[in-house]
């Protein structure tokens, strides 16, 4: 997927002012990668080009850092992003089918984000709200106690405040 | 200093030493495989990931990797205690339940550093069944078969491309048993910096990174009875092709070379030696031309591809300083499709010409579009010394017992001059040896340089010719060319010519090569037998080799004439930087 510079000019330019800031050599890696997967909300292939110019290391140096940590994503994330709890507390109390439900409505696997680019399915381990299980979160809105009907309910709520910044 | 003991010996080692340098000290053999140290290129792979080096401390009775762990005064190392030795076979056996069953049809069958350690340390069963990784195998590149699967991560191909070469198209990529080495966003090698040098491929201990294949090809040219298949082998190939036939390294096995070829059934076998000579006819005459008419200096020599891909890809504003002219192979190529086809009155279509390289870059080489003439190439095959060695095999030829038979005349003399464009600095004396004698009309002097030859990464010196100092360099290893060319755009250094090499000891450390194991005094011994051929030439200056001159005189008219430029220059162009 290529970056849609139009769209996001303003983010580039401001990405490639903050790069101006961080010292050369590795250990700017992950700071860089942590200001584009905010900013982008993934990892772009042609910032990563930028940053191993400026940071003076390899383009390839960067994407093995990239996919070493799994808080960076080298793929666009949907504008929603439902990360369902697979945590041992979770799971027993049904995260497994919430989670085909999902995907069934969807038409999506986990890990996948819709053509239309507006879902992202993913899973998670626990994220403490162990006593909410089964717990799923939406853009880092957590909804507890899931039962498999509410999922239709939440993805048309989500359909109905789409202006509304959940972020 | 320390001192510790080893299966019972004494040993005193140096500060800094691990537990498998002391052992090497004395001669006790504890196996490795991810790691790699090569002191002269200044290469150093020891990430303790394989753990295939266990052995014993005696007195914990702990079992730890011998490659990277320090000695400490007064240590007690067992290499042979039974926890060492099963702990080792397991670290294989491990290893082995992700790798694919499939050595009887590797590339590296025989040849593999994994194959030989399981038999060694005596695997004689899979033990450990599991997931296997499933990679799509990367075919991409006209150089270089990448195969995931067959990765153990040892990781010694990213720190020769990454430190050594500098080049950085491979990195670890992902983790767990996820992770493999590759390339950044998955792209193939056609698509990256790669230079295909193939310095990853020449130190991999597996099949995991290999070159492509072209000896099926081969094999039908040479069924096809309308096909004039011509064949020219590099200066390199003929120290090194021995070594895979038992032969001591540094063996100069020419004579046999040449009979093998021919009972192959190639038409005619020619010599790259020759279009060497070529070579320095048409670099020393653009240089002189700079030099003169207040052209560009440096000049920097273009005969390898590794290195001409990576200016075109990490220099772009030093494109304008290479010579134009083409590398020996080429020229080779188009002169046979020429000049030869017109002396023996043949189609240039109906010619195939095969180059035998030391080398894996100048397979990419001889696709480069501008290398062809209307689609017909310069070059249509490259077959590396390895790959000669397996046609050698296959055909069921002695090799050893095969006489000693003389290249084809018309493109099969060559100098002494020719024979050292396979060694690091003898690209730079081949040219200067004849511009010398172009300058001062001095025919009688060979220049020899002895300061240009062997390992260092950049070596200088500087001759007087006719009353003008020139300054010259010679790099081989493509980081050691970041270097100078760093220091050259700085404007903190000055030359006058740059010989550039990728590989470390220039072509006949090449990536077709015999494989060195790590081992550099193979290295130097087929250098030492290219600067004997060289000494013991009767002709040693390129432009005296009689049948260069009568080329010319026939067809090609003045060195960097008209003629020379259609046939034996090109030029250079950007490549992404990804
Ligand atoms: S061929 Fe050379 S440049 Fe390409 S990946 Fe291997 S070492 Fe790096
Ligand atoms: S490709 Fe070869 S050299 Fe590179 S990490 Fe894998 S096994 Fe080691
Ligand atoms: S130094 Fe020789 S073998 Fe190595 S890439 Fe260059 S031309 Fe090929
Ligand atoms: S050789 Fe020591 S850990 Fe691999």
């Amino acid at each position: 997927m290529n970056l849609d510079f139009e769209k996001n000019a303003e983010q580039v330019a401001s990405y490639l002012v903050f790069l101006k800031t961080l010292e050369p050599g590795t250990g700017s890696i992950i700071p860089a990668l942590q200001d584009m997967q905010s900013r982008f909300g993934y990892i772009p292939m042609e910032m990563v080009q930028e940053t191993a110019e400026a940071l003076k290391v390899f383009s390839s140096q960067i994407y093995g850092v990239a996919t070493f940590y799994a808080q960076f994503s080298m793929e666009p994330k949907g504008k929603w992003r439902f990360d369902v709890c697979l945590g041992t507390a979770c799971y027993v109390k049904g995260a497994g089918d919430i989670l085909k439900k999902l995907e069934d409505i969807l038409q999506i696997k986990s890990g996948e984000t819709s053509a239309d680019g507006l879902y992202t399915i993913e899973s998670c381990r626990c994220i403490g709200a162990c006593g909410l299980a089964p717990v799923m979160t939406v853009n880092g809105k957590v909804y507890g106690k899931v039962k498999e009907d509410d999922i239709e309910l939440i993805i048309a709520s989500l359909k109905e405040d789409e202006d509304d910044n959940v972020e | 200093m320390k001192r510790l003991r080893i299966n019972g010996h004494e040993v005193t080692v140096k500060d800094d030493a691990t537990i498998l340098d002391a052992a090497r000290q004395i001669n006790i053999d504890i196996p490795t495989l991810c790691h790699l140290k090569i002191e002269e290129i200044g290469y150093d792979n020891k990430p303790g990931s394989c753990r295939v080096c266990i052995v014993e401390n005696a007195d914990t009775g702990r079992l730890v990797p011998a490659c990277v762990t320090p000695v400490e005064e007064g240590m007690n190392i067992n290499t042979e205690s039974i926890q060492a030795v099963r702990a080792r076979r397991t670290n294989v056996e491990l290893l082995l339940s992700d790798h694919p069953n499939a050595c009887l049809t590797c590339a590296k069958n025989t040849k593999c550093d994994l194959q030989k350690l399981a038999h060694d340390l005596g695997v004689r069963e899979m033990k450990y069944g599991g997931e296997q990784s499933d990679y799509s195998i990367d075919k991409g590149s006209k150089s270089i078969v990448r195969d995931a699967n067959k990765c153990i991560l040892c990781n010694r191909c990213e720190t020769m491309c990454t430190e050594v070469q500098t080049v950085g198209a491979l990195s670890m990529v992902g983790r767990g048993f996820e992770s493999y080495v590759g390339s950044a966003y998955h792209l193939p090698m056609n698509d990256t910096t790669c230079t295909f040098c193939g310095q990853c491929l020449s130190i991999c201990p597996t099949g995991a990174l290999t070159e492509e294949d072209n000896t099926e090809e081969l094999w039908e040219y040479l069924a096809d009875p309308k096909k004039f298949v011509i064949v020219q082998t590099a200066p390199a190939v003929r120290v090194a092709l021995g070594e895979e036939f038992g032969l001591p390294a540094g063996t100069d096995v020419t004579g046999k070379m040449v009979s093998a070829l021919r009972v192959m059934g190639f038409d005619r076998v020619f010599d790259t030696n020759y279009a060497a000579d070529l070579t320095i006819m048409e670099e020393a005459s653009e240089f002189i031309d700079r030099v003169e008419n207040d052209g560009k200096l440096p000049i920097l020599t273009s005969c390898c591809p590794g290195w001409v891909r990576f200016f075109e890809t990490q220099f772009h504003d030093m494109l304008d300083i290479p010579s134009s002219a083409k590398s020996p192979h080429e020229m080779f190529g188009a002169v046979a499709k020429t000049y030869l086809a017109k002396q023996m009155d043949i189609d240039p279509k109906d010619i195939v010409c095969v180059s035998i390289m030391p080398c894996v870059a100048k397979k990419y080489e001889a696709s480069r579009m501008e290398l062809s003439v209307d689609g017909n190439p310069d070059v249509d095959l490259v077959i590396t010394t390895r790959e000669l060695a397996r046609l050698i095999k296959e055909s069921g030829i002695h090799f050893t017992h095969l006489p000693e038979e003389y290249f084809d005349n018309l493109m099969g003399e060559s100098t002494g001059a020719g024979a050292i464009f396979g060694a690091t600095g003898g690209v730079i004396e081949a040219t200067l040896r004849t511009a010398h004698s172009w300058l001062t009309g001095d025919d009688l002097t060979v220049v020899e340089f002895r300061e240009l030859q062997g390992f260092t990464g950049v070596k200088e010196t500087s001759v007087d010719i006719a009353g003008r100092e020139f300054k010259i360099a010679v790099c081989n290893g493509l980081g050691n060319t970041r270097k100078v060319l760093e220091a050259l755009r700085d404007g903190d250094v000055y030359y006058d010519a740059i010989e550039v090499m990728a590989c470390p000891g220039g072509c006949i450390g090449g990536a077709g090569q015999p494989y060195h194991h790590g081992d550099m005094s193979i290295l130097t011994k087929r250098t030492e037998t290219i600067h004997k051929i060289d000494r013991q030439s009767e002709i040693r200056l390129s432009h005296e080799n009689p049948m260069i001159k009568k080329l010319y005189a026939e067809f090609l008219g003045e060195p960097y004439g008209e003629k020379a430029h259609e046939l034996l220059h090109t030029y250079h162009k950007a490549k992404p930087t990804r």
